[in-house]
């Protein structure tokens, strides 16, 4: 028997408040403290006012501190950090998904009945490890056989960016203008890790050069400096040093109630209208590896549920862990048809300024990705420029009004889609 | 053999005897390496152990500086990249792997299509043997 499917919430979701640590590398903080700003964000953004007494339980994304700072059981942790406990608190990991994880978990959560008001977020610290111990850890989240193999994540990404060259003739050069697209977006947001465009990055170069007394580098675009290897090393192979996102600490959370009684805390909820979760298998298991098959279900089950297409979705975040990964997830999530996605970027159509703008936050490239705190940090995003608080970077089409973002963790193996609405 | 678990543990023993083996449903007759104990096509529970030749082709592989402990253990590094790809082989399965044998400085020459043979990488570490599966250019 076949049984037809169709995904809907048994009750109404609403996002009524969100917070977001500034993302970095930071030796003098810890996931608590970086929690705690986030934390104290979400409880400034209810308009309305909050009783924390009122939270039933706490949702966290965490993808391994257990392995970053050798510390596991987040869920108390954090849970005792804001005073919540004895109430309920769940850990949620999904690699670099983690967080839009424990994002449903609190949606169903509500959806059911069961609680009225949850908190979910994510933490990671992740910077007080050196960059090859980094690799390892997060290479935890590949399949066994592509550790195995000696493939890192960069390496992975790099595999599909060959199969994609390949198959539809892109090159390096396209991947280039993903970089320069976010490092353009990201000097307007002031929690990014990196605050700088790559002209801004040329000139300090320069400038940093002058000083010395060495040779002034002559790069006559940013393609150029992009181009010259002592500049970008290559990671691994096509991916450049800023084909990857950095290694980053930080927090996100935000406030889920139940629809009803959302105008409670804001006269601005946002509500949850599209959710979608997918599954991968790894790349030995894939007859194409230019596509996410999880991405493409996650998107089928949150384009079924809210009745959108995606042409509906103004604009989105997606889990752009490299420049490669950009492009393919404006495919799968159907913004682009297969093999359209370079083109699109290098036509500026997912400038902030263009029709589809993607990661206008500056994309885990350049705001940072502290992989557990991620998922809920591209909500946020989706949040703050839906409520029209984005300042410089906000999107400038009228009636902004449907937004979502994508999340990807592991190699593919766990893939979220979640659409939020302002009415 | 037929006793042997349709699991990593078997497949990563035959990997030291230098032996290629994937599972076959034999139900739907659909062929998995490494091997799987429950088939993903027919959902069908009853395998069957086959030898894979270990030739096939590059479909995907990166050049990579940054890697792993266990790789920089094995002397690779900044200067010294090191290529892992997926690899078709004849019979349809693919596989991820070390690529051996190509000029890791120059990955723009790296073909992907390129006909390979498998090679099995023998490592030692704190007395047990480790088995890599490796391709190097046919």
């Amino acid at each position: 028997m076949k049984i037809e499917k169709r995904r809907k919430l048994g009750r109404g979701v609403a996002v009524v408040g969100a917070g977001m640590s500034k993302f970095g590398m930071f030796r003098d903080r810890d996931s608590k403290d970086l929690f705690a700003e986030a934390y104290r964000e979400l409880i400034a953004s209810v308009d309305k006012g909050l009783d924390p007494t009122d939270i039933d339980a706490l949702y966290l994304g965490n993808f391994s501190n257990d392995f970053f700072i050798h510390q596991a059981h987040w869920g108390p942790l954090i849970s005792d950090l804001i005073g919540l406990a004895p109430k309920p608190a769940t850990r949620t990991e999904g690699a670099c998904a983690s967080s839009a994880l424990a994002f449903r978990e609190g949606v169903f959560a509500i959806a059911s009945g069961f609680y009225d008001m949850v908190l979910v977020g994510g933490v990671e610290e992740m910077s007080k490890r050196t960059t090859e111990e980094v690799a390892e850890g997060l290479a935890l989240a590949t399949v066994p056989y592509e550790g195995e193999a000696g493939f890192t994540f960069p390496g992975v990404f790099g595999a599909l960016a060959t199969a994609y060259f390949h198959k539809y003739g892109a090159t390096r050069e396209h991947l280039m203008n993903v970089t320069i697209k976010s490092h353009n977006n990201a000097p307007l947001n002031p929690k990014a890790q990196f605050p700088l465009s790559i002209r801004d990055m040329m000139n300090a170069k320069i400038k940093s050069a002058e000083k010395k007394g060495m040779p002034l580098p002559e790069w006559k675009d940013e393609k150029a400096f992009l181009s010259d290897p002592r500049a970008n090393p290559p990671v691994a192979w096509p991916m450049h040093l800023y084909d990857c996102c950095p290694i980053s600490d930080g927090a996100s959370c935000m406030l889920l109630v139940g629809e009803e009684i959302a105008r409670n805390f804001t006269d601005d909820p946002l509500y949850v209208i599209g959710l979608g979760q997918g599954s991968g298998r790894g790349l030995h298991a894939c007859d194409d590896l230019t596509y996410f098959e999880a991405t493409r279900y996650a998107a089928k089950e949150a384009y079924g549920m809210s009745n959108l297409k995606p042409e509906d979705i103004q604009f989105s975040e997606v889990h752009d862990c490299f420049s490669m990964a950009e492009i393919i997830h404006l495919e799968d999530l159907g913004f682009f048809e297969p093999g359209e996605g370079y083109k699109a970027v290098e036509q500026g159509l997912t400038r902030l300024d263009g029709p589809k703008p993607i990661n206008t936050s500056g994309g885990l490239k350049c705001k940072g990705h502290p992989v557990g705190a991620t998922g809920i940090s591209q909500l946020y995003e989706v949040w703050t420029q839906l409520r029209g608080n984005a300042g410089k970077r906000q999107i400038p089409i009228k009636d902004l009004r449907i937004g979502a973002a994508h999340n990807l963790g592991g190699t593919g193996g766990t893939c979220t889609f979640t659409i939020l609405e302002r009415r | 053999m037929e006793e042997m678990p349709f699991n990593d543990i078997s497949y990563r023993q035959f990997l030291n005897e230098e032996k290629l083996m994937g599972s076959r449903c034999k139900k739907c007759h659909a062929l998995f390496l490494p091997p799987r104990p429950i088939c993903i096509k027919c959902h069908g529970t009853e395998m069957e152990w086959v030898e894979i030749e270990g030739r096939g082709e590059l479909r995907a592989f990166t050049c990579i500086a940054i890697g792993p402990p266990f790789m920089i253990e094995e002397g690779f590094n900044r200067k010294n990249p090191y290529c892992s790809g997926v690899v078709e082989l004849k019979e349809g399965v693919r596989a991820d792997a070390r690529i051996e044998g190509v000029d890791t400085h120059a990955p723009e020459k790296i073909q992907i299509g390129m006909p390979l043979n498998v090679k099995f990488l023998h490592r030692q570490k704190e007395g047990i043997e480790n088995t890599y599966l490796a391709f190097e250019p046919a």
